[in-house]
């Protein structure tokens, strides 16, 4: 009987959790077709410098110049275009860097979780020593000591976050390696690297695929962060970190420079991770 | 004068709807041990909750009075209601192993309620506490005191419990099957147990069972249930000779026998259960009734 | 004596995860190319004198020769000299350790205050639209990282409601009558409120910037398990026994559902520890993580690996103090 009262509630929060879904994806697709389309749609040229339409406000703000949607920062550059091409470092990061690091980190989870004995000796003790990382300093010291630039950020982030899927998948996969279908599968003479393909990874997937999604988030993060300290890409190409820098550098001067690509930057992180709580709620057949 | 007095006590749930108990009525006078049966979901166990205030949040009471001592619980404001069941009426829950909070000792865990609400002394209510472990035959009083739950077996912490029901002189006792989760051997002590302390306080004693054999040990009357409708009230030993009601009568059938154990049991009959169905559908479609017209 | 032997052997753990920590740090830095010693001298510079230098700080060594030689001083507390700095590493380390410790406590009272206020009252409320609230709140708070809840306050408390400091620790122009380098345990010591009041002027963003993350968390796993807990016997127990809600969740509830919580928060610290590094860039505080930033942009090398090495020992410390207190508030363990 208190089941049949939850479940009635459960209703209600299905709806919410598939709006959210509907919500954060539509948004991240939508991102996505700015970020291909940046170089045609942008109403300006991001690099574009003059200093007489430096700190312009954005249009409904007195003394903004038309064409200048949201203002400009202090080398009169287009905040807009800017926002729009910083959205291709974003997204190329989270997709490359995400699945990456899903790949690696997924993999020595399975590996560890389903042979056991040595193999999880060994990841596990290298996941504790991961562990004892101050991940942002080590992302940085990766990046400084590799030299900037997109393939030392997507390396550092492969690098620090594998044990994110390591540590769970190798959890679930020894949840799963004890169940009884398991057994079965093999008495029924499946190999060993058979089961783990055909028995253990479609029922770890969903998980798998939650942490991808909440992953390409932290992607997201950490490139602004490198290029918040000004070690993500070596030349003036706009990445939203490096705007975000310099807006709070000029925040008491025009603050449209730091709010804009800031809010850019929280929508595409609540986003994708409201996207993998969604799917996470989606999954779980308690839930659903 | 009875001291508890149910009257047409129903209940539904929240979600659907669906009733749970039927103008349930039944009285305890002090004293008086009252076996309280019936299958499982037929709502005995909701009685013993509605009247100590207990009620699952899915659950909400439709209609009815439950008199405790002449109040009518139902109309207090719910902190005067709190106050006064924790100060006349104690429960017995079913599973020792999850009724003693882990992370306290079990001497505050019996003396708080002397303390915090009935307003006892410390010193008093330390004093009474072991006094209650003593009438339990517990050894060692000031030992379990002092003892967190897990290094008590699970007979002794049910003692504990019972202790802990008895410390105020309550005047009213609920024992919810106070002895289905124990092992058998323990069972006929704790039920003993049960049965003198009841006598030496005079309390009255609602005690909800699914056995009958219980209740012919330790009830002098008793209540039947089926789907949350009284079917039979009646005194234990009238009800063992013959019983009124053709369910109680196939109930009886389907109970094992101490005296009889390689006796065989019959089920429920089916035209029995189809009768008793159709007297609830009876009722629920006057209940509906009332309410329309 | 199982207690005992159970923390010697996390020690000896925790010495391996370490020792894991030195190699890799030690390696990485030095695997890849770049000289930090052509880049700290003039452009005008001879070879030679790139050489003395280099042999100076021990770069003309192998490497396993000079991890041995920078092993064997971290043993007796030498961690070597900064390039940047040219002052023993350990003492530029210890000085601005305190406004990291300073910070993260007082990021983490926080997190533990507002997360308990949000259990404690999404569960006495429970049911009603202000859990609801909460939950929303929670999941907010849960899914952005500290770096954008630093941006977002220092948007909203630094410049549209200008009422806190955005950055440095402290005023400049006070007069600092300080002995130590913990400014704010100091002063409040000294019963200096102007001075506390000054300190936390410019803590309170950053601190709640790593304090946000943290408390959703707390809330949202007290919450859970104040409610698994609120169903079981013992709580039913004490209402019959004429207790109140509040008496239920506070003095039933809480102490069994903390348990599980403190754990993840020993965790979940070592995280925010870890986040003090970009939020102290973020409010220019004068801490370890901002330092850590400036040796990393200048490659400076024992600088790094000293900061490196001292949150990894600040992380393994505070796992340990969690799993001795866990131990030490759970009855079963403590009367086995």
């Amino acid at each position: 009987m208190a089941d049949a009262a939850s479940a009635g509630g459960g209703r209600g929060r299905g709806r919410r959790a598939g709006l959210r879904l509907w919500l954060a994806g539509g948004w991240l697709l939508f991102m996505l077709a700015v970020a291909l389309l940046a170089p045609w749609i942008a109403p300006k040229d991001p690099l574009a410098q003059d200093l007489f339409l430096g700190r312009l406000p954005p249009f409904w703000v007195e003394g903004a110049e038309p064409g200048y949607w949201l203002g400009t920062d202090s080398l009169g550059r287009d905040v807009l275009s800017r926002i729009m091409h910083g959205a291709r470092v974003a997204l190329l990061v989270a997709l490359v860097a995400g699945s990456l690091t899903c790949l690696i980190g997924a993999t020595l989870g399975l590996l560890a979780g389903y042979f056991g004995g040595w193999a999880d000796i060994l990841i596990s003790r290298g996941i504790d020593i991961w562990m004892a990382f101050p991940p942002v300093l080590f992302s940085i010291l990766l990046v400084a000591v590799i030299g900037p630039g997109l393939p030392a950020i997507i390396l550092a982030i492969v690098v620090i976050d594998w044990t994110r899927f390591a540590r769970v998948v190798r959890a679930e996969a020894m949840a799963q390696a004890a169940m009884d279908y398991v057994a079965s599968a093999r008495v029924a003479g499946r190999g060993r690297a058979g089961t783990l393909l055909a028995e253990i990874l479609p029922n770890v997937l969903p998980t798998i695929v939650v942490l991808l999604t909440l992953e390409m988030g932290i992607a997201v993060i950490v490139e602004a962060i490198l290029s918040f300290v000004n070690l993500s890409i070596p030349t003036d190409s706009p990445t939203w970190g490096g705007m975000i820098a310099e807006g709070r550098s000029s925040i008491h001067q025009a603050w449209w420079v730091l709010v804009f690509p800031l809010v850019a930057l929280f929508l595409m992180v609540l986003s994708f991770s409201q996207l993998g709580e969604g799917l996470k709620d989606r999954f779980d057949p308690v839930l659903r | 004068m009875s001291f508890l007095v149910v009257r047409g006590l129903s209940a539904r749930l929240k979600g659907d709807g669906a009733r749970l108990l039927r103008g349930v009525g039944l009285s305890v006078a002090p004293g008086e041990v009252r076996g309280l049966v019936g299958e499982s979901g037929a709502g005995k166990s909701m009685i013993g909750k509605a009247v100590l205030g207990i009620l699952p949040q899915a659950v909400e009471v439709t209609g009815g009075e439950i008199l405790l001592d002449g109040t009518d619980l139902l109309t207090l404001p719910p902190g005067e209601r709190r106050r006064r069941v924790g100060a006349a009426c104690a429960l017995i829950p079913q599973d020792p192993l999850t009724a003693l909070n882990p992370a306290r000792r079990i001497g505050p865990q019996i003396t708080g309620r002397l303390v915090d609400i009935l307003g006892w002394d410390r010193a008093r209510a330390r004093t009474r506490a072991e006094e209650a472990l003593a009438e339990t035959h517990l050894p060692d009083p000031e030992r379990i005191m002092r003892a967190y739950p897990h290094q008590l077996s699970g007979g002794q912490r049910q003692r504990c419990l019972i202790a802990s029901a008895f410390v105020a002189g309550p005047r009213l006792i609920v024992a919810d099957e106070p002895t289905t989760a124990l092992d058998v051997t323990v069972q006929k002590q704790i039920l003993r147990l049960i049965a003198e302390m009841q006598a030496r306080h005079g309390t009255a004693l609602l005690f909800v069972t699914h056995d009958l054999g219980v209740v012919s040990k330790v009830c002098q009357s008793l209540t039947v249930l089926y789907a949350g409708m009284v079917v039979e009230d009646t005194g234990v030993r009238s009800f063992f000779r013959a019983p009124a009601h053709p369910y109680s009568a196939a109930l009886l059938a389907a109970t094992p026998r101490y005296t009889d154990p390689g006796g065989s049991l019959t089920p429920v009959p089916e035209a029995v259960l189809a009768a008793v169905r159709a007297e609830v559908a009876a009722r629920d479609a006057a209940a509906e009734g009332a309410r329309h017209g | 004596m199982r207690l005992l032997r159970a923390i010697l052997l996390r020690l000896a753990t925790s010495a391996v995860t370490l020792a894991g920590v030195a190699v890799i740090v030690f390696v990485v830095i030095r695997v890849v190319p770049g000289d930090p010693v052509s880049m700290m001298l003039p452009p005008g510079a001879t070879d030679d004198d790139i050489a003395r230098l280099r042999a100076f700080y021990g770069l003309d060594r192998s490497i396993p020769a000079q991890f041995l030689i920078w092993a064997g001083g971290v043993l007796q507390g030498d961690f070597g000299t900064s390039i940047t700095n040219r002052q023993p590493v350990l003492d530029l380390v210890l000085g601005r350790l305190p406004a990291t410790l300073e910070l993260s406590v007082l990021a983490l009272g926080l997190a533990v205050l507002m997360g308990g206020v949000a259990a404690l009252t999404g569960t006495r409320l429970r049911g009603t639209r202000t859990e609801a609230a909460i939950d929303v709140a929670n999941g907010m708070a849960l899914s952005v990282p500290d770096f954008l809840w630093g941006l977002v306050l220092v948007l909203l408390f630094g410049v549209i409601f200008p009422v806190f400091n955005i950055s440095g620790r402290v005023t400049p122009s006070l007069d600092l009558p300080f002995t130590t380098n913990f400014y704010l345990l100091e002063s409040i010591l000294r019963l200096r409120p102007d001075l506390v009041a000054d300190l936390l002027s410019h803590m309170i963003l950053p601190a709640l910037a790593l304090a946000i993350p943290l408390a959703a968390i707390i809330g949202q796993l007290l919450k859970q398990s104040l409610k698994e807990t609120m169903h079981l016997d013992y709580v039913t127990l004490a209402r019959t026994r004429g207790y109140g809600e509040n008496h239920v969740i506070l003095r039933e509830a809480l102490p069994n559902a903390i348990l599980p919580t403190l754990t993840l928060v020993g965790v979940q610290f070592t995280f925010l520890i870890g986040g003090t590094v970009i939020i102290e860039r973020l409010f220019s505080y004068e801490g370890l993580g901002n330092l850590a930033i400036d040796a990393v942009i200048n490659r400076d090398l024992p600088l790094i690996q000293g900061i490196v090495i001292l949150f990894a020992v600040i992380f393994t410390a505070v796992n340990l103090i969690v799993d001795l207190a866990c131990v030490a508030l759970n009855p079963r363990l403590r009367h086995g």
